[in-house]
């Protein structure tokens, strides 16, 4: 979860203006690529995203293929043998678990950046014209971000994704859609106070228009903290799609996800067939971690404190 | 202190009507009715449930109806699918079964989290620090329904200790209640651990050691409040999530809780139990966030009621 | 024996960048009812001092060397032996009203622990010893206002229920760390006045920390004067302001603006102080000396060269007397900032 608190002080960090010589950047460069944890995540990021783009490529089943020699003998005969060509096993249709995990890795991630994606749009805009316009447009957004906040979305999210049919766009739009809200109040924040920082009175006092400031001089300096809650948000949004999927009512067969082959190998974990569940977790719980690990060490480069 | 609880339950209540509202029409924005079924009903059949539910008057009307019903009498009116059965009745055999452990689950996710946090900070970098800090990192990425079949496998496949779901005496409420709370005790550890890093290291702080105060009133009268209130301001959300959570929970132990009669409904496109149930969640939501501010404002003096 | 007498104090703390010197060697007497003033710039390790003496230093500082009181010793004592030292006899002023007191309780709360704390008596009586003593602090209206909360009152308002908090227990020795430096001009001198007639009052004897010589001035008996956690000079305050004896005070007082003087120039003292984690060999002033001689590789010893007054400087007294030499390979004064806390 996200700390609003740990925000704000990053967020008060990045506004400060430059005192030292060297830039905020470069600093919070070498920083970062000091923290272990951070540059371990961030190889484990790559190798995941590599998994994603080429693992079909070394997969000996397509994710849609049943193996008949090993279907409804999943117990016996599934489990992962370089033998057979199933590295990660079947499931109990005889589907290959190496091609499915590939699949639900590609769905998964997509997801993630995805729904980060549109939060971090959506909410930058929203935050920085609100926080930029002030008054009483200011007040209506924000009251309105909080009505929001106090909706419990996923019982919302299930909701429209019953009776609008369950698609891809339906999850992108609902997951994303309410996940600009946290965003949008800490990008607020933020441009309130670089408000009336001597730069931007400049290019008011030249006549430049409102949206212009936002995009060319307000937006440009909030990307610090975007960038660290967008790398905190990326787990979140997967979290959430998994979360849908364990119920079964997120992404549909024949695509899967992470959260959608968990919740497959939880079920049949009683058959012994643990390795659909173990590989699916596996590689969700690596994930997560190393998103979570490079979100902190981004934000403890650019906003160095004791905690 | 008075008035600023009326403010906010001026803004509370609308929420609530807007949160009924929206939901109202958004079921009838749903293609097809909740009668549409694969074998089609014949036209008499159907006019006759229609007009039984109401289905006939106009749209303003059945809002009314709806919204009145469960301003003036606490009723949801009746399931789709179920006739003999009202949502009142479907909630009413749920909900005290998530009362139970979501309210179990939320005392010990804010007691654990909040002592492992504080005892993290006062022994900073000693063993029990990295203990609570590894673990809260790790329990990060183990949310419920993830806790939930590791459970499972340990205590009721390998160990055999524990039922692996039902619902029944306190034995069947110990592996919902960690799977629900684990995650949170996490996240409230670490939040509690950096604000009282945090406010350890502050003048008043320093005052407080300065009058001679021993170590354990300096936390305890000085450094718990302020070191609290970004534990609040996280309990409003955390509260939306665990709710959220208790569908994984009523799912995978079979508890039987309102999160079940939620996904049942769902596969079953029994709207009128599914806007019961979200709007019972919003209503818990919106008052849980109400008694967060109100805890808040009480912590910190200098907001101004 | 002294009130309280500190022999080869050192204050280092561990950071990530190495470790810092913040006090070394310091030897340090205050007699009963004695006025002190400890004079330098930020980092010169004055408050640390302080806080050492306190045992409040923060969790990475280790203080070692001595710091007896009225005979105990309490560097580095247990919580037991310290928590009925401190503000039972020893008491703190700190920099900032405005963060020192907890924004979360009453002042009437703040108050009455420590009385019933250190005294014994029920909240009651603490209560109405506390009214007695924000009216001794010149609070209007006390008695309606100690049930406030310390951001009902202003900069100055804080810095005396600070102070009243702090004089609950009559203390032997008052220490207070730039205690006007956050509040306004006109406050300031108030507070001043008040921190005098409370100390002539009570009969306690004041470490009054500062950087701000004309504080020093008006109120202190003896003045330290401490640079890189070293004693540079110490003596009596009018001979310190009359004939300085070692260059940085000289350059202290040649950075106080004065009307009755010519010249619009102030000369402030080139180059910064310096970085603890690494600091100059011998005496650390030197990098910023315009009397530096090959000598002052080495640190000059503490000496006494006139009655009462020490100093710690090689250069000698008569060149002092002259002023300083032309030092074309300085940078220019004008360039410098005093860095402020």
């Amino acid at each position: 979860m996200v700390d609003t608190q740990q925000m704000r002080s990053l967020a008060a960090r990045l506004a400060e203006p430059e005192v030292r010589g060297r830039s905020p950047w470069a600093d919070a460069r070498r920083r970062f690529r000091r923290n272990k944890a951070a540059m371990v995540s961030l190889f484990v990021l790559i190798l995941v995203a590599l998994f994603a783009i080429f693992g079909n490529q070394l997969a000996a089943w397509s994710n849609e293929e049943m193996d008949f020699a090993v279907m409804g003998q999943a117990a016996q005969l599934g489990a992962p043998s370089f033998a057979n060509g199933h590295y990660f096993g079947t499931d109990d249709l005889g589907r290959d678990l190496f091609s499915r995990t590939v699949q639900g890795t590609q769905v998964s991630l997509m997801v993630g950046l995805i729904g980060a994606g549109i939060a971090v749009i959506v909410g930058t805009l929203y935050g920085a014209t609100a926080g930029y316009v002030g008054g009483r447009t200011d007040a209506v957004m924000m009251r309105l971000v909080d009505i929001l906040m106090s909706i419990p979305y996923m019982f919302v999210l299930i909701l429209l994704l019953v009776m609008f049919g369950r698609s891809m766009t339906m999850l992108f739009l609902g997951i994303g859609l309410i996940s600009w809200l946290d965003m949008s109040r800490i990008v607020r924040g933020q441009t309130l106070s670089l408000k009336n920082r001597e730069f931007i009175e400049a290019a008011r006092a030249t006549g430049v228009p409102a949206w212009k400031i936002i995009l060319r001089h307000i937006v440009p300096n909030i990307l610090g903290v975007v960038a660290v809650y967008a790398t905190l948000l990326v787990p979140l949004m997967i979290l959430s799609e998994s979360f849908i999927s364990f119920l079964g009512l997120g992404v549909q067969e024949p695509l899967t996800s992470w959260g959608a082959l968990i919740s497959e190998g939880a079920g049949t974990m009683n058959y012994g067939t643990l390795w659909q569940l173990a590989f699916p977790l596996f590689f969700f719980c690596i994930t997560l971690f190393a998103f979570f690990f490079v979100g902190d060490g981004l934000r403890d480069a650019l906003d160095p404190k004791d905690r | 202190m008075f008035g600023f609880i009326l403010r906010r339950l001026a803004v509370a209540i609308p929420t609530l009507l807007l949160l009924i509202v929206v939901s109202f029409l958004l079921m009838h924005a749903a293609p097809g009715g909740p009668f549409t079924q694969e074998r089609a009903l014949p036209p008499q059949v159907l006019a006759n449930l229609n007009a039984k539910y109401g289905l006939d008057d106009p749209l303003w009307r059945q809002m009314l109806n709806y919204i009145w019903g469960i301003v003036a009498h606490f009723d949801f009116g009746p399931s789709f699918v179920y006739p003999d059965r009202s949502v009142n009745q479907i909630i009413a055999a749920g909900f005290p079964v998530t009362l139970t452990y979501g309210a179990i689950s939320f005392v010990l996710a804010v007691v654990v989290g909040v002592s492992l946090g504080v005892t993290a900070a006062i022994r900073q970098n000693s063993w029990l620090d990295y203990c609570a800090v590894g673990l809260s990192i790790g329990a990060q990425v183990l949310p419920n329904f993830v806790m939930a079949p590791i459970l499972v496998l340990i205590f009721t496949l390998w160990l055999g200790w524990l039922p692996g779901g039902g619902w029944g005496g306190p034995a069947f409420w110990i592996m919902p209640v960690i799977a629900m709370s684990t995650s949170f005790m996490a996240s409230i550890a670490r939040i509690t651990r950096s604000s009282m890093l945090e406010v350890l290291g502050s003048n008043h702080i320093r005052t407080a050691r300065a009058k001679g105060l021993p170590e354990s009133k300096v936390i305890l009268r000085h450094g718990l409040k302020p070191a609290l209130l970004p534990v609040i301001s996280y309990l409003g959300p955390a509260f939306v999530t665990m709710i959220t959570g208790s569908v994984v929970i009523d799912m995978y132990f079979s508890t039987g809780g309102i999160g079940r009669s939620f996904v049942d409904s769902a596969l079953n496109r029994d709207y009128a139990v599914m806007m019961g149930i979200t709007i019972l969640v919003g209503a818990l939501t919106i008052l849980f966030n109400l008694i967060v501010d109100v805890l808040y404002a009480w912590i910190d003096p200098k907001i101004r009621y | 024996m002294a009130l309280l007498q500190i022999r080869d104090l050192n204050v280092r703390f561990a950071t990530t960048d190495g470790e810092v010197s913040a006090v070394n060697g310091i030897n340090l007497d205050v007699q009963r009812g004695q006025t002190l003033g400890i004079v330098g710039e930020s980092g010169s390790g004055k408050s640390q001092l302080a806080f050492s003496i306190m045992g409040l230093l923060a969790r990475n500082g280790r203080a070692t060397g001595s710091v007896q009181f009225d005979g105990t010793e309490i560097l580095n004592a247990s919580p037991r032996v310290l928590n009925r030292i401190r503000a039972e006899k020893i008491a703190m002023v700190f920099q900032d009203p405005m963060t020192s007191l907890n924004p979360y309780m009453r002042v009437s709360d703040q108050m009455a622990e420590v009385l019933v704390l250190h005294k014994g008596i029920s909240r009651r009586q603490a209560l109405v010893e506390s009214v007695r003593m924000l009216d001794a602090v010149k609070i209007p209206d006390a008695r309606g206002r100690i049930g406030l909360y310390p951001h009902e009152f202003s900069g100055g308002m804080r810095q005396r229920v600070m102070i009243a908090m702090s004089l609950l227990c009559r203390p032997d020795l008052l220490i207070a760390d730039e205690p006007t430096t956050a509040l306004d001009v006109t406050v300031q001198a108030q507070i001043m006045e008040l921190l005098a007639d409370l100390q002539r009052d009570f009969g306690m004897a004041m470490v009054l920390i500062t950087h701000d010589l004309g504080v020093v001035a008006g109120s202190c008996e003896r003045v330290m004067v401490m640079y890189g956690g070293r004693i540079m000079e110490r003596a009596p305050v009018e001979p310190i302001f009359a004939v300085p004896a070692h260059p940085y005070t000289q350059g202290l007082l040649a950075a106080i603006p004065r009307v009755d003087q010519k010249g619009d120039q102030l000369s402030a003292i080139p180059g910064s102080p310096p970085n603890m984690t690494n600091p100059p060999p011998g005496c650390p002033f030197a990098p910023r000396c315009a009397y530096a001689m090959p000598v002052c590789e080495a640190m000059p010893p503490l000496e006494q060269f006139a009655v009462d007054r020490e100093r710690a400087c090689h250069a000698p007294l008569s060149a002092l007397r002259q002023g300083p030499p032309p030092q074309p390979d300085l940078p220019e004064p004008a360039a410098i900032e005093e860095v402020q806390p």
